[in-house]
């Protein structure tokens, strides 16, 4: 394995049957800063979470998480690396089994190695930072898309990850919603210092959170640089997703829909 | 007379397609279930599972389906009896009556007909259950947590549904004699005491323990392909009535297989 520091896709493919989603990616999220990603839908944006994550494997090339090869490793041996990373799922993946709070504390409780009273305070400390003192006891199926989100977020921060993987962290949120969120991003990668990676199609507020944005169309990385440059790229692909025109490069290739993907 | 062939060509081609693609789908699904079986026997040695689970499945498992095991257990020892009572006592071997319906019950019926049951009842539930986590991204999130799925929801699933099968088939064995001397009793007139010693004098302990052990096969079969086809559905939520729907058949098929070789095999 070659030794790399940070979190980095090197040369990957990934195939979801005949399907290729992405071809020949690389990117690298640097050590303690914000990466965004964007892009049209089902272009494979969260297959990149994923792969990071390691819940998915690459069908050729390299994936490095926080300087592991995690699709080198056995599920049970990538399992105890994936302690060191946070992630929210674009559609919450909540247990709906067990309580907000339950939800929140699951993991550090089966870690075993963090007394009960810290946990207990961490998770309501989340809660609260996330706006939803008061809802401990309420189960998924009593929550709004938007009070998932959140749980979702303290479940991904309560451990204090080095690296966060938010995946539409405010999908399906109004504006001032969206920007409390990216606030409480904001504030929290300012007391971690970890690696951040944030997908959504929200460019204008992504581009405001994160440092270096990367635009993925048809499977290939068409932009990757400054957030703030974003809306003067000269790639009409990019141009047209960041200004939402009508006409251009992405209107005449709808890629469908992909399972998993 | 050339289009006839090449017709006859054609339907060939295309039946011979259609069974080779059977063929694959059923290799894959079985090869799949041989690879769930080898993770779920790899997380027992040394043990790694979630205990609180295991009794919480258990408790859910177990107790919620003696109802109706019992329910179906005392009519199998009933309709034995109904079957073969009539024949003994025309020839006049009434002695023979309660060994006649225990030995079918013990042997056979029982096992089969509590772990059809226990299939359709546990067996699906955990089906949809498991699908339905792992359509909505609840077992990545397991993942995504350091928790394996396989250790935390599989395992103790598996334990618990050959515990209580073999539990419940223990039970339904006891009311399955209790059903066939009930009936024998009220419906054909014969002597609680010449039933008594019919199972006692004629029933060997093999008897029982060759349905029990059977049990304890079909409940690791049952577990397997339910969990199997609950943590691959795939389709969104129209797949969890497709994955509950092979994880019944591919659970009954098993149960008969299984029922045939061991039987061959043990006597």
């Amino acid at each position: 394995m070659s030794e790399v520091a940070g979190t980095e896709l090197r040369n990957v493919d990934k195939r979801f049957g005949a399907r290729e989603v992405l071809r020949n990616v690389t990117l690298k999220a640097l050590p303690g800063r914000r990466l965004g990603i964007i892009g049209p839908a089902a272009s494979g944006k969260s297959v990149i979470a994923k792969l990071w994550c390691g819940l998915e494997r690459p069908t050729a090339g390299d994936v490095f998480t926080l300087g592991h090869q995690l699709s080198a490793l056995t599920e049970l041996a990538a399992s105890q690396q994936r302690a060191r990373i946070g992630m929210l799922f674009q559609n919450y993946a909540l247990f709906d089994f067990l309580s907000v709070l339950d939800n929140v504390t699951f993991a550090l409780q089966r870690r075993g190695d963090i007394p009960a009273d810290e946990i207990q305070d961490r998770a309501a400390a989340r809660l609260r930072a996330v706006g939803l003192a008061g809802s401990e006891h309420k189960f998924p199926s009593q929550l709004s898309g938007g009070m998932k989100k959140r749980v979702g977020i303290a479940r991904a921060t309560v451990a204090k990850p080095e690296l966060v993987i938010y995946d539409e962290p405010t999908a399906g949120l109004d504006p001032v919603t969206t920007q409390k969120v990216y606030d409480l991003l904001a504030s929290d990668h300012a007391q971690t210092g970890g690696t951040v990676i944030a997908i959504s199609s929200d460019v204008l507020a992504l581009a405001r959170f994160v440092d270096d944005i990367a635009f993925l169309h048809d499977g290939k990385i068409r932009y990757l640089g400054p957030a703030a440059d974003i809306e003067n790229v000269p790639d009409p692909a990019v141009r047209q997703f960041v200004r939402g025109e009508q006409n251009g490069p992405l209107s005449q290739h709808v890629s469908p829909p992909v399972e998993d993907a | 007379m050339a289009n006839v062939i090449s017709r006859f060509g054609s339907a060939t081609a295309a039946a011979i397609t259609r069974v080779g693609t059977s063929a694959l789908a059923i290799s894959h699904e079985v090869g799949g279930i041989a690879v769930l079986a080898g993770r779920v026997l790899r997380r027992l040695i040394p043990p790694r599972l979630d205990g609180r689970e295991l009794w919480t499945n258990l408790f859910k498992m177990g107790n919620g389906s003696v109802p109706i095991i019992i329910l179906t257990a005392f009519f199998s020892g009933g309709l034995m009896t109904l079957q073969s009572a009539p024949f003994v006592q025309k020839f006049g071997a009434t002695a023979l009556a309660g060994w006649a319906a225990g030995y079918a019950v013990l042997r056979e019926i029982g096992p089969i007909l509590i772990a059809l049951m226990f299939s359709g009842r546990v067996g699906a539930n955990n089906t949809a259950e498991l699908a339905t986590m792992t359509v909505t991204e609840q077992l990545d999130g397991l993942r995504a947590l350091a928790i394996d799925p396989i250790s935390f929801l599989i395992v103790p699933r598996v334990l618990a549904m050959i515990v209580a099968l073999f539990a419940l088939t223990v039970l339904g064995d006891l009311v399955a004699l209790v059903g066939a001397a009930i009936v024998a009793h009220t419906v054909m007139g014969i002597e609680w005491a010449t039933m008594y010693h019919s199972f006692a004098d004629n029933l060997a302990p093999y008897d029982v323990l060759h349905g029990l052990y059977k049990s304890l096969a079909f409940g690791f079969a049952i577990a397997l392909t339910s969990c199997y086809f609950g943590i691959s559905v795939k389709g969104g939520s129209t797949g969890v009535g497709r994955a509950v729907n092979a994880a019944v058949v591919a659970a009954a098929v098993s149960i008969m297989l299984l029922d045939f070789f061991l039987t061959y095999l043990t006597g």
